[in-house]
C-alpha cells in the first residue's frame, strides 16, 4: 500500500510546526479531502445581492456538485443540485438569468423555481403515483443557509448549524456587511480563473502577511510611484484564531481603502469622499468600530475555502481542487451598496491593480504556488514544509503563521478518522 | 472634409503593417518600444469572460482596466526581476488575423482583429484567443493606440490564471 495520510507535526515546546509536502500531492487525500472536508463542512455558495429579483437563478459548481442557486416567486432562496432526476442531464445549462420553470433539455421534464416536477412528457406511461412522495423533484442541497448576505451550503445533513460553525468569523462578517448602511453587494464580472497548484496551498496563499515584500516589491514599488511615496500607515498588526478551523489577520497599511483611508494618489475630491465616509461610520458605528471597519484590513479563510480580503477592495474568494495538483477559482469584488460612481470606480481600480490575475500582484502570487507545486515533487527527499514562524509569540503579528497553524490543525483534525482508518487498513 | 471615408488598400495595408508591428514588439519584449505605439490618453482593457459587451471598468470588474498612467507601470513592472511570473521571461507569439477597419474617419479609426496569443513557460503553453477593438488615432506621425479592448472567448481564465503578459 502506497497510499497513506500523512499527519502535520506539531511540536509546541520544540517550537517547530510542520506540514508534510505530501498533503498537496498525494491523491489518496485529495479522496480523503472530499470525504472528510469538502462533503461535511458549510461551504460558500453565493451571496444574497445575486438574487436580488424573485425569479433569478445562477448555475455554480460548489466542490465538484453542479448547483442551481435561486430565488423563487414566492422569494424563497433554494439551491439544488443542477442534476435531472431522470436520467442525469444538467437541468440548467446557463450561468445565470431569470426563469420560473427549468426544463431539462434531454426529455424535457420541466421543473417549477420551487424543484417540483410540474411537466413530465409522456405521463400516461407513468404510474398515477410516480412523483407522489416528490422523488423525481430536482433535489434540494442537505443544508443551506445564510449569515450576513453570505449563503452557504452543506452536503451533510448532520452538520451543525452555519452560525455555531462560523464561530469567531461571524463577527467579522458582520463587520464587513457594515460597509455600508444600504449593505453590501456583488459588482458585475466574475474572475474565473486557475492554479496548477493544491488548493491548500491558495488557502495559505489568501493570508500569509510574511510575503508582500518579496512576492509584491512590484505593487510596493507601484503604489509608491503612483502616490509620491507609500502613506504614513505602516504595515502593522495581528493574527486572530476564530475557532473551527477559521482565523483573520487584521493590519493597518499604506494602500487606499473607498472605506475608508485616503491616500494621496485620490487628491481633494478623494479626501472630502472619504471624510464623509468615515463620518457616517463614526454615527452609525461609534468611533471605536468606525476606525476598525475603516482604517484595519482583514484577510480571512473560513475553512476550508472561502476567503474575504478586505484590504484594498473587497474580494470574495473560493476555490475547489479539481486534481491535486490544479484548482478552480471563482473570485467576485464585495462594494458597498449605494456607493457613488468616484469610490466605485477607485474600488474597482484598487481591486485589478492587487487582486486580479491580470493585476501587479496576483500573477506572483500564482507563480509562488506553482513553484512550490513543482517543489513538491521532490517530497520524497525534502518531505516537510515549515510554518513555525511567531509560534513562541503570546501575540502572534500579521507577518507570523500562526493563522496557517489554525487551519493545518483542523485539516488534520478531520482527517484523522480517514487517517486511521487508511494507515491500519 | 468628409466625416467618414471608405478605406482603400493602402489604408487597409498601413493597419495590418501597424498591428503586426505591434505584435512583433510585444513577442520580442520591447516594451518600450510597444508602448511608443500609444497616445498619451490611451486605454488597455481586458474584460472578464461573463460581462456583456457594454460594460465599463467603472461599473464592473475587469480583469485589465490600464490608463496611460498605469500602462507605463504595467511597462515597468514587467521590466523588472521582481516581475516573478514573468522573470524569467515566458516565450510569447501574438497570430493577429481577420482585419477589419469598422470606422474611418481623418483623424481616427476603429479596427477589428481576432487574435491568439501564445505563452510558453515551463514546459507549459496557454493560449488566449479572442478579439482586439482597437480605436487608432492618426496622427502626423502615423498611427497611435488610443485603445485596444481584449475581449477573451475562453470560457474564463483556465488554466491560465493569470495575464502576466501584455495581450
Ligand atoms: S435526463 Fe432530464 S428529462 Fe431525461
Ligand atoms: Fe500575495
Amino acid at each position: 500500500m502506497t497510499e497513506c495520510i500523512p499527519a502535520i507535526e506539531d511540536d509546541q515546546q520544540g517550537l517547530r510546526f510542520r506540514v508534510p509536502r505530501r498533503a498537496f500531492t498525494e491523491k489518496g487525500v485529495f479522496e480523503a479531502e472530499r470525504k472528510a472536508i469538502f462533503d461535511r463542512c458549510w461551504l460558500y455558495l453565493g451571496h444574497a445581492s445575486e438574487l436580488e429579483e424573485a425569479g433569478s437563478f445562477v448555475t455554480r459548481t460548489v466542490a465538484d456538485r453542479d448547483l442551481i442557486f435561486n430565488k423563487d416567486r414566492e422569494g424563497t432562496v433554494r439551491a439544488f443540485l443542477n442534476v435531472c432526476p431522470h436520467r442525469g442531464a444538467t437541468v440548467c445549462r446557463e450561468k445565470k438569468g431569470k426563469k420560473k420553470s427549468f426544463q431539462c433539455m434531454y426529455h424535457g421534464w420541466v421543473f417549477r423555481d420551487d424543484g417540483e416536477l410540474i411537466n413530465l412528457a409522456g405521463a400516461a406511461s407513468y404510474s398515477k403515483n410516480f412523483n407522489e412522495c416528490g422523488q423525481v423533484n430536482l433535489r434540494e442541497v442537505p443544508r443551506l443557509d445564510q449569515y450576513a448576505g453570505f449563503y452557504f451550503v452543506c452536503f451533510d445533513d448532520s452538520v451543525e448549524p452555519l452560525p455555531d460553525y462560523l464561530a469567531g468569523a461571524k463577527d467579522y462578517l458582520d463587520l464587513i456587511s457594515g460597509h455600508s448602511p444600504e449593505g453590501m453587494e456583488l459588482v458585475g464580472g466574475t474572475q474565473e480563473y486557475a492554479i496548477r497548484a493544491n488548493w491548500k496551498l491558495l488557502v495559505e496563499n489568501s493570508f500569509d502577511g510574511y510575503h508582500a515584500e518579496s512576492t509584491h516589491a512590484t505593487y510596493l514599488d507601484y503604489l509608491m510611484n503612483t502616490n509620491g511615496g507609500l502613506s504614513e500607515t505602516r504595515l502593522a498588526g495581528y493574527a486572530h484564531d476564530l475557532g473551527n478551523g477559521h482565523a483573520v489577520l487584521e493590519y493597518t497599511a499604506p494602500w487606499g481603502r473607498p472605506v475608508a483611508q485616503w491616500i494621496p494618489m485620490w487628491g481633494d475630491e478623494g479626501k472630502q469622499e472619504i471624510e464623509s465616509v468615515y463620518a457616517e461610520l463614526v454615527a452609525r458605528l461609534g468611533p471605536e468600530r468606525a476606525d476598525q471597519v475603516a482604517h484595519k484590513n482583514r484577510n480571512m479563510v473560513i475553512f476550508p475555502n472561502l476567503v474575504i480580503n478586505d484590504i484594498m477592495a473587497i474580494t470574495i474568494r473560493t476555490f475547489y481542487p479539481v486534481r491535486p495538483d490544479y484548482m478552480m477559482i471563482n473570485a467576485w469584488a464585495l462594494a458597498a451598496k449605494g456607493e457613488n460612481d468616484w469610490r466605485r470606480k477607485f474600488r474597482l481600480f484598487n481591486f485589478l491593480e492587487f487582486l486580479g490575475p491580470g493585476g501587479f500582484a496576483t500573477p506572483d502570487d500564482v507563480e509562488a504556488l506553482e513553484k512550490c507545486q513543482a517543489g513538491f515533487r521532490a517530497g520524497d527527499l525534502a518531505p516537510w514544509n515549515d510554518i513555525s514562524k511567531g509560534m513562541a509569540k503570546e501575540k502572534p503579528s500579521f507577518d507570523d503563521e500562526h493563522q496557517m497553524r489554525v487551519f493545518w490543525r483542523e485539516w488534520d483534525r478531520r482527517l484523522a478518522g480517514i487517517r486511521e482508518e487508511v494507515n491500519n487498513a | 472634409m468628409p466625416e467618414h471615408t471608405s478605406p482603400g488598400p493602402d489604408v487597409y495595408f498601413q493597419v495590418q503593417q501597424f498591428l503586426f508591428l505591434e505584435a512583433a514588439l510585444l513577442d520580442s519584449w520591447q516594451l518600450d518600444k510597444w508602448l511608443d505605439l500609444y497616445t498619451q490618453d490611451a486605454e488597455y482593457q481586458v474584460p472578464p469572460t461573463d460581462l456583456d459587451e457594454n460594460s465599463t471598468p467603472e461599473n464592473s470588474l475587469y480583469y485589465i482596466a490600464d490608463d496611460r498612467q498605469r500602462l507605463n507601470e504595467r511597462v515597468l513592472r514587467l521590466g523588472k526581476k521582481t516581475a516573478h511570473s514573468e522573470f524569467p521571461r515566458s516565450r510569447l507569439r501574438h497570430l493577429v488575423s481577420n482585419i477589419r477597419i469598422l470606422e474611418l474617419t481623418a483623424t481616427e479609426m476603429a479596427v477589428e482583429a481576432a487574435f491568439v496569443c501564445y505563452r510558453s513557460k515551463d514546459g507549459v503553453t496557454d493560449a488566449f484567443i479572442g478579439r482586439y477593438d482597437y480605436r487608432l488615432a492618426r496622427t502626423e506621425q502615423g498611427l497611435k493606440i488610443r485603445s485596444k479592448r481584449c475581449h477573451l472567448d475562453m470560457d474564463g481564465l483556465r488554466p491560465h490564471g493569470r495575464i502576466s503578459i501584455i495581450l
